[in-house]
Order: structure tokens, then sequence, then C-alpha cells
């Protein structure tokens, strides 16, 4: 990996950007278009891999870019988890660029370059808050998501596509500008800083009820964690065509918020002060309540993206209890579960898409008899499955192992039970749909006979699936990469 | 020649040029004397700026000493203004050209001559030291703009003009009075005497009347909610250039010369006693801020929209100064300047969608993001920093705003700012809904992109919005100048 160069990291925060300048200048041009799609999602993974090469090798990467007012910058600097999602987010968009192009083509999508430059503005996004060394950097980025996805949600521009993509701008903007901007500008008045440190830089500095209320404010106003009851704009976005749902509505958009939740757990409040905070426990809660829920919601949608929105609001909430229990393994665990839920729903959600690709059907009951026509697009659902579950062999199961470890450690065994239910929960909601493929008959009236959807589709969900298969023994480095944010040199 | 005697030819040249601009024939002489003296005047006050900030300058008007004859005197506060009028005039300029063609086809001298003659009343506005001599120029500049608004091709202008010439009216009238009266206790029309003589005699009520009057009056002038009902329908049927001009001076030409009566002619510790002053301005700006999002929320025109977005904008202005701090008032002049960046973005971008499509009506606006998209690109780039996104100059203003009001513990201020930001989300969402993910009608016609005469300008202020959002040295450090000149007594000499 040290052959690759390592730029410095404004420079690969730029790389997408630059791309989809030149993709909307590119416009309605076919083959330009695609190729600066391909061009900026590998330059862009290259120097990801690049940065990680470096990392691994020991070295710490960080630049100030700019200071805006006095004390407050654009800053990046590389950490474990940051590093963890910018690998992750480059890796899938790699594998959802040619997912994307037969998708929106096989649809007869129109508008492309509009969307693959808002589609790499995302991804920049997304890197941009996966490097940011400070709240302020971090809040600039996820704006900056939340815009740029909006067009993709609206993509279709019909009635319903607007008014998901208005609920979607709506609760995004509310919950950042309304919440997460007060909490921001209350911690720089208290602190005069905004800066990631190890162990958080609010203890002490505001007196506990100050905090508690703080916390409350920065897990509702990271919105894009989809905690209940902000969690409403997830299941709206899905009008969006599916490369979207599968990229930034499985992985960029929500890892993001996930991602900030844990980055201010770990950097602003630190674990130690959080657990003195008297609303962790109530934030834990709910985040549990959301856990199971969502759950309880998902078993009931018929529609199968809707089905899998609900599950992702879900198995976010993994992730904030995993921030919430305040012990290393429980967010090393959460960090981990980000990577695997990461896989494993966007393999899902590319499966929905070729289903309807390749079939027209969007809902769970009319997939009977399906997976004789699509083998290999349900066995991939399967695996995906599998890994939401946490089932071997899929990576899935190491990150609700140290989930639930870290509850144990923690000592909470009601959310150790919340666990467990909501492993039972999701069986029941994602193994159906393929139950019902494989086992049930074709309606009457329709062929059978192979029918997949094009090889566009088919082989990226063939690769993110193996990568679900990988992560279950790659497993160990993740978690010794996610170690470093404890490690007393970092 | 110093720096001192220099700076009143930024009032003397558009003035003199205005007259010659009224005796040219054609389209192009009269725009092109205009934009010779426009950009002469924004040099000057360009060089003026550092100069006054650090120290006050003074120019006396034929030579007689300043109490008795007409002073002109500029500290950082005035210095910050003229610049931003001046500056905001010349960049509106080129793209006039294009746009004044269309809209205003003949007699253009006139129409540029009194252009001239507004600019140079605001100017003469903003540096003279003299009481009356603002009053002078404040009626040099409305009447000016009465006859600039009438100019609207819409026959509504013509009522929209009447209704501001009244109310403008009963505005200086009351300044005027105000000025009247202080005239009266005093026997000095002086600014910086009139700062040394009021202590001795502003336990009175005459005193404090005048107070009252010049504070109505100049709200009259600035469109402080309830005094705010001439702005929408001027703006709205004003030809596009004049709205693009007025958004980004008038206004704020006289929220200046309110703060220099309220701050430094009265003192702060007097004028925010005598009359709850900071508990008025704060009622009216938040309530300003609420009533100007909610309305123009609900505008099918897209101008009047932005107009009634300026009556909230305002809001956000006399909040920072009901704050009574620097902090509070260097917000104030921040949101002045960068307000004027994005309003006239704003504005520009919609001029040039009246200049393809002739109507500013929401419906008419659909489908366009694909035919015009660098213009519509423009309007959402300029929205965002009237919502206040980070990296623009809306977040500036808003980030110190919210910092004074911090200081002070109002949080329930914080709330309300940030709630009108998202009521900001919500209409200018409206406009790029409509441009992008509508279509455009069959009977409508369609239209290209417009003339690069017209998008450089836009974008040029545009790049501003962002480049005052990244790089705030000169907007912070000229705000914070410009408050603790009126705060700390920048008058006396």
């Amino acid at each position: 990996m040290s052959a690759l160069p390592q730029l410095n990291l404004f420079t690969v925060v730029l790389i997408p950007f630059i791309g989809a300048a030149l993709i909307a200048l590119a416009g309605s041009h076919r083959r330009l278009r695609e190729g600066l799609s391909w061009a900026s999602a590998v330059i862009f993974f290259l120097a990801v891999m690049g940065l990680l090469g470096a990392f691994l090798d020991g070295e710490s990467v960080s630049q100030t870019v700019w200071e805006i007012m006095p004390g407050l910058t654009i800053a990046f600097r590389l950490e474990p988890l940051g590093m963890l999602f910018a690998a992750m987010s480059s890796t899938l968009w790699v594998l959802a660029t040619p997912y994307a192009i037969g998708y929106m083509k096989a649809k007869g999508y129109s508008n492309l370059g509009r969307f693959f430059a808002c589609y790499a503005i995302a991804l920049g996004a997304a890197a941009g808050i996966a490097f940011a060394d400070n709240l302020f950097t971090l809040f600039v980025f996820y704006e900056i998501l939340s815009v740029s996805t909006y067009p993709l949600v609206a993509h279709t521009g019909d009635n319903k596509a607007r008014q998901g993509a208005r609920t979607y701008i709506a609760l995004l903007l509310a919950t950042s500008i309304g919440l997460m901007l007060p909490a921001m500008i209350w911690v720089w008045t208290a602190t005069g800083t905004l800066d990631f440190a190890d162990g958080g830089i609010l203890a002490g500095q505001v007196s506990p009820a100050a905090g508690a209320v703080l916390l409350v404010l920065f897990m509702y106003g990271t919105g894009k964690a989809a905690l209940m009851p902000f969690h409403r704009w997830l299941p709206a976005a899905m009008v969006a065509p599916t490369p979207v749902s599968a990229l930034l509505h499985a992985v960029a958009v929500v890892k993001a918020g996930v991602f900030v939740v844990l980055k201010i757990a770990l950097y602003v409040f630190g674990l130690d002060y959080l657990r003195e905070l008297a609303t962790s426990d109530l934030m834990l809660y709910i985040a549990a309540f959301t856990m199971l829920a969502a759950s309880l919601v998902a078993i009931r949608q018929d529609n199968l993206k809707a089905r899998l929105a609900y599950s992702t609001v879900s198995q976010l909430s993994y992730i904030v209890v995993g921030a919430m229990l305040a012990v290393q393994l429980a967010a090393i665990g959460g960090g981990m579960h980000m990577l695997m839920h990461g896989f494993g729903k966007i393999t899902l959600f590319f499966c929905a898409g070729a289903i309807y690709v390749a079939s027209g059907k969007t809902k769970v009951s009319e997939l009977d008899g399906l997976g004789r026509r699509m083998p290999v697009t349900f066995f991939a659902f399967l695996i995906g499955a599998l890994c939401v579950i946490g089932l071997p062999p899929t990576g899935g199961i190491w990150s609700k192992w140290h989930l639930v470890a870290g509850a144990f450690d923690a000592g909470h065994s009601a959310i150790m039970v919340a666990f467990m239910l909501s492993t039972l929960l999701n069986i029941g909601y994602l193994l159906p749909p393929v139950v019902r493929a494989f086992l049930r008959p074709l309606p009457e009236g329709e062929k059978a006979g192979f029918d997949e959807a094009p090889w566009m589709c088919v082989v990226p969900l063939a690769l993110t699936a193996l990568g679900t298969l990988v992560l279950f023994f790659m497993a160990q480095s993740a978690f010794d990469l996610l170690g470093g944010v404890f490690a007393p040199t970092a | 020649m110093t720096i001192t005697e220099l700076m009143p030819f930024s009032v003397l040249v558009p003035l003199i040029a205005s007259l010659v601009c009224a005796l040219l024939p054609g389209r192009f002489w009269p725009w092109a004397v205009t934009l010779v003296a426009v950009i002469v005047s924004a040099v000057i006050a360009a060089f003026t700026l550092p100069a006054a900030a650090q120290v006050t300058l003074s120019y006396a008007f034929g030579n007689w000493p300043p109490p008795i004859g007409i002073e002109y005197r500029v500290d950082a506060a005035n210095a910050f203004v003229a610049l931003l009028v001046a500056g905001m005039a010349a960049v509106a300029l080129p793209w006039a050209k294009k746009s004044v063609d269309k809209e205003v086809p003949e007699r253009q001298g006139a129409f540029y001559a009194l252009f001239l003659l507004a600019l140079s009343g605001l100017l003469g506005i903003t540096l003279s030291g003299d009481a009356f001599n603002i009053f002078v120029f404040l009626e040099i500049s409305s009447l000016a703009t009465y006859g600039l608004i009438a100019h609207g091709s819409d026959r509504r202008a013509l009522l929209a003009s009447f209704r501001y010439l009244i109310m403008g009216t009963v505005g200086a009238t009351f300044l005027l009075i105000g000025i009247g009266f202080l005239y009266i206790m005093t026997g000095t029309l002086n600014l910086a005497d009139l700062a040394e003589r009021l202590p001795e005699v502003r336990d009175t009520s005459t005193v404090r009347a005048a107070l009252a009057f010049i504070i109505v009056g100049m709200g009259l002038k600035l469109a402080m909610l309830p005094l705010h009902l001439w702005l929408p329908n001027a703006y709205t049927y004003a030809p596009s250039f004049v709205t693009v001009f007025l958004a980004g001076t008038a206004t704020k030409v006289a929220l200046y010369v309110m703060l220099r009566f309220v701050f430094t002619v009265f003192a702060p510790d007097w004028s925010f006693v005598v009359l709850p002053l900071s508990t008025v301005l704060m009622i009216l700006g938040v309530a300003g801020m609420f009533a100007g999002s909610w309305v123009a929320m609900f505008q099918p025109n897209i101008k009047r929209m932005l107009a009634y977005s300026s009556v909230a904008q305002v809001g956000y202005m006399v909040l920072g100064v009901s704050l009574v701090s620097v902090i509070g008032l260097s917000a104030a002049f921040l949101h002045l300047f960068n307000h004027a960046l994005m309003k006239t973005a704003l504005f520009m971008a919609v001029g040039t969608v009246i200049y393809q499509v002739g109507s500013a009506r929401l419906k008419d606006v659909r489908g366009l993001g694909r035919t015009m998209p660098w213009t519509l690109t423009a309007f959402a780039l300029a929205g965002l920093s009237i919502i206040g996104v980070p990296l623009t100059a809306g977040f500036v203003s808003k980030w110190y705003l919210i910092q004074a009001a911090l200081d002070q513990g109002q949080w329930f201020l914080v709330v309300l700012i940030l709630v009108t930001s998202l009521m900001a989300v919500i209409y200018i969402w409206r406009v790029i809904e409509a441009a992008w993910f509508q279509e455009r009608s069959i009977k409508q016609p369609d239209v290209g992109e417009a003339p690069l005469a017209l998008l450089i300008p836009t974008w040029i202020l545009v790049a501003l919005n962002f480049y005052f959002g990244i790089d705030t040295r000169l907007t912070v450090g000229g705000a914070t100048a410009a408050a603790e000149a009126l705060l700390g007594g920048g008058m006396t000499p």
C-alpha cells in the first residue's frame, strides 16, 4: 500500500468535488460522464488507500486549511474511526458506480449529469466528515451532505418524490440547524474550542446539567443517525432511485450520522464524562427503543425498500447504543458495526434494485419463486441478510459480539436482552423474502427460467456479498484499527 | 491632496455627474458616465476606510470651522457604510446596462441622473457630520428614489412609488422635527457639537421627544416592522436594477443614521435608559424576523418574497443593535454588509430571470434550472448565504449575532434566530424546487441562458458571498471598528 502516493487530506476530500464539477460539465455526454464517474471513484479510492497505508505505518496526518474566524478553522486529521469510515465509503463507491450506471440506464432515467455530480459531491462530503478535526469542519460537510443528497432523493421530480424529498431535507436541516448548531455554539462559548481531543473537551468545563442537555441536543441534532422520533426522513428518502438508497441511505449518509455520534461521544464528551451524565442512560434507552420499535415496523412493511429502510433505522441505533454504553468495547463494536452493516445493507439494497430492474417487483409478497429466476441475487440477499442479522460466516457477527460484550461490560443487562430480541426480529423480517423466493412456487402465468438483472447490477452485489464474507475473517484488523482510538499515543 | 480633502469627492463626483448625465442622449453615454462616476466614488471610499479607521477625518466645507459651517466627519462607522454603498453601486452598474435597456428603454439620461442623485444622497447622509445636512441629503436621495421606482414597467410601480413617497416623507419629516427639537435646545446642528452640549439639557421632554421622533422617522426609512409597509411594493415593481441597488444600500444607510443618533449624539447610557429602547428594538427586531420570513414563505412572486425577506433581515440587524454591546453592534454592522452582498446577488439573479422570461412569478420559474442553469445556480448559492450555511457570508453574521445573544445569556434569542433561519430555508427552497423539480408547462415559452453581461456581475457577487464567508478579516475587522467607533465616542476628536 505504501506504493500509493500519500496526498494531503484536503486534496483527497477535493477529489470527488472536482469530479462532480467535471461530471456536471460533461452533462448529457454519456461516455464522458460515465468515464469521469469511474475516474473519480477509482482515484478517490486509491487516494484513501494511500492514506490508509500511511496511517497503518503509524504516521500522524493532519492539516489546517484555513482559519475562518479566530480559533474557528477548517482542519483535517486522520484518526482510526474516520479512516475506517473513509475506507469503507470509498470502497463501496467504486462498487456502486457500475451498479448506478447500469441501474439508471436500465430504468431509463434522465438528468444523469446532475445525478452523478451530486452522487460524487455526497461522497466528498462524507470524506470531509470522516477527516474533520473539529466540530465546525464536521458541521460544514454534514450540511453539504444533506443539501447535495436532496436532488438525488427528488430525482424523478414527480409529486411523490418531491414530497419525500421535502420531508427528507426538512428533518435533516431542522435537526442540524435547530439542535446541533446551537449545541456547537454552546460548546464554543463554554470551552473556547471546537477541536476534537482524546478524552473529550467538555469535562470540567460545563455544569453536569448543561452537559446533560448538550448530549440530548447533539444526539438529536445528528438527524442522520435517525433516532426516533426524528427517523421519518429515512423511509421518506426511499423514493430515490435504488443506487441512492444503497450507497447513500445505507452507507454514506446514515453512517455519517452514527459516525458523528461516535465522534462526539469519544472526542467531545469523552467516555468517562459521558458515563457521568444524567441523560446518557436516557439516550441509551431511547436508542434501544428505536432499535426494537423500528424492527417491529419493518416486519409489517410489504415494500422491500421500506422494510430495509426501517431495518437501517434499527441498525443505526445499535451503533448509538454502542456509543451511549460509554465503554471501550461497545464503542469499538459500534465502529465495527458501521463497517459490517455498511457492507451487509448495501448488498440488500443492491439486490432490491436488481429485483426491481429484472422483474419490476417492489413488494415482499410478490417475490414468490423469484429465487429460481434470479439465483445470484437472492443468494447475495441471503448473505447480506445474515450479515445484518449478525450470523456467521459474515462479518456481522463480530460487531454484534463486541456490542453485546460491551453491554455486559457496562452492566446493562437490559440492553443485552434488547440486542437478543432485536436479532430475533431481524430474522423475522430479513429471511422471509429469501424463503419466499426459494421455497414458494412462481405465481401462475409467469415464465420460469434464468432472468437476472444486467451484469452491471449483478456483479457489484455479488462483490459486496463476498465482502461480508471476507470481513468475517478480517475482523481482527478492523478491531485493531479501532483499538487505536484508545491507544495512549493516538 | 490628502485623503481628508479627497473624501468629499465621493459625494460630489456622482452629484456633478448627474447633471451631465441628465443632458446626454442615447443609451450608451449616460450609462458610461455613470459607471465612471460610480467607480471613482467607490475608489475614494475604499481609500477612506483604512484612513478613517485610524483617525477621525474632518473636512470643513467652504473653510467655515465646524460648529458653524458644514462638516464632513468620517470615522470607521460611516466609512464602512460609505464603502458598502459606493461598492455595491459599482458592482451593480455593469449588470445594469442590459437590464435597464430592456426595462427602461427611453430617456435613460434622466434615469441614470436620478440614480446618481440617489447615490450621492446616500453617500452624503453617510459622510456628513451635520444634522440638517443629513436631512437635506436624505431628501435628495428619497426624491430621486421615488422617481427611480416610478420607472418600473408595471403600472403598479406608480402606486408603489406614491406610497413610498407618502411614507418616506412622513419619515423625513419626523427626522426633521427631531433635529429641530435638538436645535431649539442646543442651538447647534453639528453632530459632535450636539453630543457635547446635549448632556446639559437632556433631562427635558423636548430632547426625549427628539430621540423618539428620530427613531420613528429612521425606522420608517429602515423598514423596521411595523413601519415596513412601503417596502414590498416598492421592491417588487421598481425596475430590477433599482431594486438591486436599493436592497443593498438604502435601508442600510437609514440604519446607520439611526445608530449615529442613538449612540453618538445621545450617548447609549442615556438613550437606552430614558426610553426602553433595548426592549422595544428587540421586540420589533424579532417580530420583523418572524413576520418577514413568514410572509416570504407564501409569496407567489420571487421579487416580493425577497422584499419580505429583507424585512426579516433588517430584523436581525435591529436585534443586534438592541443588545447594546460591541459584539452585538458588530453583528449588526456585519449583517448590514453581508446582507447587502446576498440580497444584491439574489435580486440580480431574479433580475436576470426577468430579463429572459419577463416575470418573476414562481410558476414562471418552473423548469428553468435546466435551461438557465448558471442563473438559477447563482440564485441557489446566494440563497445558501441568506439561510446562513457555513462558508457563506450569511453564516458569519449569524454566528456573531448568536454569540452576541449568548454573551448576554439570551438563550431564547438563539432559538428564534435559528427558527427564522429555517424559515429562510423554506422560502429559498420553494424557488429551487420550482426551478429544478417541476416541469415547464407547454404554454410557457422556452428560454435559453442569459447573456454574459448579466451573468458575470451576478457570479462576482455570489463569489463575494463565499469569499467573505471564508476570509472574514475585512468584514469582521471593519464591523468591529465601526461598532467601537460608535460605542467608544468616535465623534469626539
